[in-house]
């Protein structure tokens, strides 16, 4: 099988390139159509590109950071095609513009997405540096070499940094793209290497560079209250009472915008109902809350019970309710009637909340025509058209700043606090810092979505797996789809691979809003999986590990070109090389276990084993083996941070997160409540990098959904205690 | 009216309700941002910084009740160079998002000057408190091992420095 290097995945990626790429390009070769390009002697080689006469080279990150390190890594591309050396670079993130093309983070996909781009970026700045050199030197183009922003002739010895010739750079026509040779992995200096994140040390010495740090002068601070109950509307509050408090500047009801407040992060720009109390500093603010008094309207709120929800969809699952069917393929009916052995079993998962450490919090000021806008969001590119309407500006009125985000994991994808903070900006007419208090964050929240999965499985006698069945009940607002995150999307394995397969779901009323968290239904759908798939070995009496390779087969690449598709020799080659890192099959002491999960999602093959030991319910997770393969290494550190961090967030998360709602309202609302994994309790992580020679694809998100089931089975390894509900806290367990 | 000594220098919260947590005093008042809000609740170590000397949660503190106290903030920890445990944090690349990275780094702080050469349980035990959605705890344990043999080398240098003197 090829390995595809140096193509493009997809069709759709192409065409949204050519856009990208070509918008870029638009502003490139003329210093003064730049705006951030400064003086003569020095100068833009395009959007990306800027180089000093001190000899800094900025490049700038398009998309937002969020802790995924992309502002970093995307540099990284850009420096090694442009052959700058890394000492010299400075890593800026890119003003809000349309010729960034879709600056956004989210999907695992800012490397992806940009990889083609970035390295033309470098390579067209690179061409252009040695033309500005071989015209100057009189000598051919082809025989200049670069290398840590230096132009050479090695046949006349003739040198000269970057920053000499880019005034002469910068004035030159762009080169075609297709002019523009790209290296190849052998040639890469840079990428591959542990490169620590640009922001490190900005970060270490506490510089304020996160969205809830932005100030300008004259901003007030601002903080919402808004109905426990989703969807519950403000009548009236204690308002003459509120604006007498200290610090209080004013207090008033914000009607909102119709809904729904759906997970609707391109198009929507609703703001539910609150009031809004703004005050000169943020306790003020915050104080002032506890002596509000509000009227809700509940008509059209939320009654959920999560205990309910959860009632409904175990009840549907075991009467094998079924309205839409998903998937079939072969012959299920044949395949389950003529089984050697079936396996029945039924996995769910709670509501969680994201939990990123900085809440929400957005400066605003649209109180005059020029609206800025100050922000942490992952979703910049889908702030201006939707702030626009809202406000009913032009598009071109706003300005969008990105800062560094407090983590994302899926939370700033909705922009919803922004069209808050404009409200209420508008109202009093400065510009608005508004802070969400961290029990704003954990109520209002787009959830990771409860799942329920009820899985089936035929092996013949011959010892394989060969029917498969999946049925689903989904939470769901309007009875007829799945609410974001609460279903199933049609995934490789098993549908393409095992012969027989039917899967199917039934909906159960929820109007609990949820939106995507780190890897949407990947990270539950995982646990149901790899989970089902080591009870069948076990009940068939086989090693788990052979089991489940036996059942990922041999196709090889299920849709040849496609990332985002199983490719059996990489998903065979993470599985070996993680439980060989463990030391798969080697004999354990009483009360230890090994567990085994494999997982494709966001285009990442990682395969994951845990050593736990288990005593009474008191489970301590010693090691976890990571085997990854996301294509070619940009950054070697970003990548086992991301892979090491996965683990910690999804150990974190199955331990005991678990969100309840008892009449449409929230339950938890701090960390005291909803607990995250301390040190103490963290494993120790062992990352194998699988070097595929594949396009890179993004680490942010596919080493979580291995983990649960992992953990899982070297429970069951241990203790014989088979755990089908996340949290595990449910079942009595904790982690120690 | 509270004066309180902040990295060296004195801040008085004038007109400021004495029951505003520390937190918001540094970050509203003083325009000192590098201190966090996570939780307010106590939970997350994101706000640490050192009353006295001591790692402190400060959206515990009420700003009223330090009249006379110092605070460390992580804008006040070194001056001039960075401290062991900020270079360690930068070579080891420590941070995610980095937004409770502040807070930890206090916290380590203040554990190397109690106990510059801690073992794997005390680092544990002074880290409990912080939390790091990103999962970083790893990286945070080396890095702390690092600086401590960094202060550990720096501190025999030291003592060679002072022997050469002696000595010269
Ligand atoms: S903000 Fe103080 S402990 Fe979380
Ligand atoms: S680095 Fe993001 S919370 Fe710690």
């Amino acid at each position: 099988m090829n390995k595809p290097q140096n193509t493009i995945a997809s069709t759709d990626r192409r065409d949204f390139l050519k856009v990208s790429l070509g918008l870029a390009l638009t502003s490139t070769g003329s210093v003064s159509m730049m705006s951030f390009a400064s003086a003569t002697a020095s100068g833009s080689l395009n959007a990306y590109v800027h180089i000093d006469t001190d000899g800094s080279i900025t490049i700038f990150g398009p998309n937002p950071e969020v802790g995924q390190g992309v502002n970093t890594s995307l540099p990284m591309i850009v420096a090694e095609e442009l052959d700058a050396s890394w000492d010299d670079v400075v890593c800026k993130a890119a003003p809000v513009a349309q010729q960034y093309g879709m600056q956004f983070a989210g999907g695992s996909l800012s490397i992806p997405m940009r990889w083609d781009e970035m390295r033309k970026v470098g390579a067209i700045a690179r061409d252009m540096l040695c033309q500005a050199a071989a015209k100057d030197w009189e000598v051919p183009k082809d025989q200049l070499v670069t290398n840590r922003s230096v132009v050479s002739h090695p046949p006349t010895g003739r040198q000269a940094p970057y920053s000499d010739l880019v005034a002469a750079a910068s004035l030159l026509p762009v080169p075609a793209q297709d002019t523009i040779s790209l290296k190849t992995p052998d040639q890469y200096r840079l990428l591959g290497k542990r490169v620590p994140n640009a922001s490190a040390q900005d970060i270490a010495t506490g510089k304020p560079i996160f969205g809830i740090d932005a100030s300008t002068p004259g901003m007030v601070y601002a903080s919402f209250v808004k109905c426990p109950a989703i969807g519950g509307v403000a009548k009236s509050a204690n308002l003459t009472a509120v604006k007498s408090l200290p610090g209080v500047i004013d207090a008033f009801i914000v009607d909102g915008t119709p809904g729904p407040y759906n997970f609707d992060i391109r198009e929507s720009f609703a703001v539910q109902s609150g009031v809004a109390i703004v005050a000169k500093n943020t306790w003020a603010a915050f104080k002032a809350r506890d002596s509000l008094e509000v009227q809700w309207d509940l008509s059209s709120a939320s009654t959920d019970d999560s205990d309910v929800i959860e009632a409904q969809a175990l009840a549907a699952l075991a009467s094998e309710k079924m309205q839409s069917e998903i998937e079939r393929t072969g012959d299920v009916d044949t395949a389950f009637a003529t089984a050697s052995l079936t396996v029945d079993a039924t996995y769910s998962t709670d509501f969680v909340s994201h939990a990123q450490l900085e809440p929400q919090g957005v400066l605003v000021s649209a109180a005059t025509a020029d609206v800025q806008v100050w922000t942490s969001s992952q979703t910049p590119v889908f702030i201006t058209q939707n702030l626009s309407k809202l406000l009913d500006v032009t598009p071109e009125s706003i300005t969008v700043h990105q800062l560094r985000g407090g983590g994302g994991f899926g939370r700033r994808l909705s922009n919803e606090y922004v069209f808050e903070a404009a409200l209420i900006s508008r109202r009093i007419g400065a510009p608005v810092k508004l802070q969400w208090k961290r029990e704003d964050d954990m109520a209002f929240d787009y959830f990771r979505a409860p799942t329920y999965y009820r899985l089936q499985g035929a092996i013949d006698r011959n010892g394989k797996l060969t029917g498969w069945k999946n049925l689903v009940a989904a939470a769901s607002a309007d009875g007829e789809k799945a609410n974001y995150g609460a279903g199933y999307r049609a995934f490789d394995f098993p549908g393409k691979v095992i012969p027989n397969v039917a899967i199917g779901q039934s909906f159960v009323p929820s109007k609990t809003p949820t939106g995507a968290w780190r890897a949407p239904i990947s990270n539950v759908y995982a646990f149901a999986e790899q989970s089902f798939i080591a009870e069948m070995a076990h009940n068939a009496d086989q090693d788990h590990r052979d089991f489940l390779l036996d059942a990922i087969g041999d196709q090889g690449w299920i849709k040849e070109g496609d990332m985002a598709s199983l490719n059996t020799e990489r998903a065979r080659a993470v599985i070996e090389t993680a439980t060989k890192a463990a030391g798969w099959g080697r004999k354990l002491a009483e009360g230890r276990g090994l567990g085994l999960a494999f997982f494709l999602s966001h285009s990442g093959h990682i395969a994951e084993v845990a050593e736990v030991s288990v005593e009474g319910k008191r489970i301590t997770v010693h090691d976890v083996w990571v085997a990854a393969d996301v294509g070619q290494v940009v950054n070697l550190s970003g990548l086992e941070n991301q892979l090491q961090g996965s683990v910690v967030d999804g150990l974190s998360t199955m331990a005991a997160q678990t969100i309840t709602i008892k009449n449409g309202a929230i339950v938890q609302s701090n960390y005291d409540q909803y607990p995250l994994l301390r040190m103490p309790q963290s494993p120790r992580v062992h990352v194998e990098v699988v070097d595929s020679g594949y396009r890179p694809t993004g680490a942010g998100e596919p080493a979580l959904p291995p983990l649960a089931p992992a953990v899982c089975n070297a429970v069951f390894n241990a203790c014989g205690e088979r755990i089908r509900a996340l949290p595990i806290s449910k079942a009595g367990f904790t982690i120690v | 009216m509270a004066t309180i000594n902040i990295n060296g220098t004195e801040h008085s919260f004038k007109d400021v309700d004495p029951t505003m947590p520390l937190l918001w005093a540094l970050r509203d008042i003083a325009g000192m941002q590098g201190v966090k809000y996570g939780c307010g609740v106590g939970q997350c170590g994101a706000c640490t910084v050192w009353l006295d000397g001591m790692a402190t949660r400060s959206c515990q503190l009420k700003v009223g009740s330090l009249d006379g106290r110092s605070v460390t903030t992580i804008e006040g920890l070194s001056s001039g160079s960075l401290h062991p445990l900020q270079q360690a944090w930068i070579e080891h690349d420590v941070a995610q998002c980095g937004y409770c990275q502040a807070g930890q780094i206090m916290s380590a702080a203040a554990l190397l000057e109690r106990k510059p050469r801690p073992t794997d349980d005390d680092i544990d035990n002074a880290m409990a408190g912080n939390l790091c959605r990103c999962g970083t705890y790893g990286r945070i344990k080396s890095a702390i091992r690092a600086a401590s043999e960094t202060k550990m080398a720096s501190d025999l240098f030291y003592d060679a420095m002072e022997a050469a003197e002696v000595s010269a």
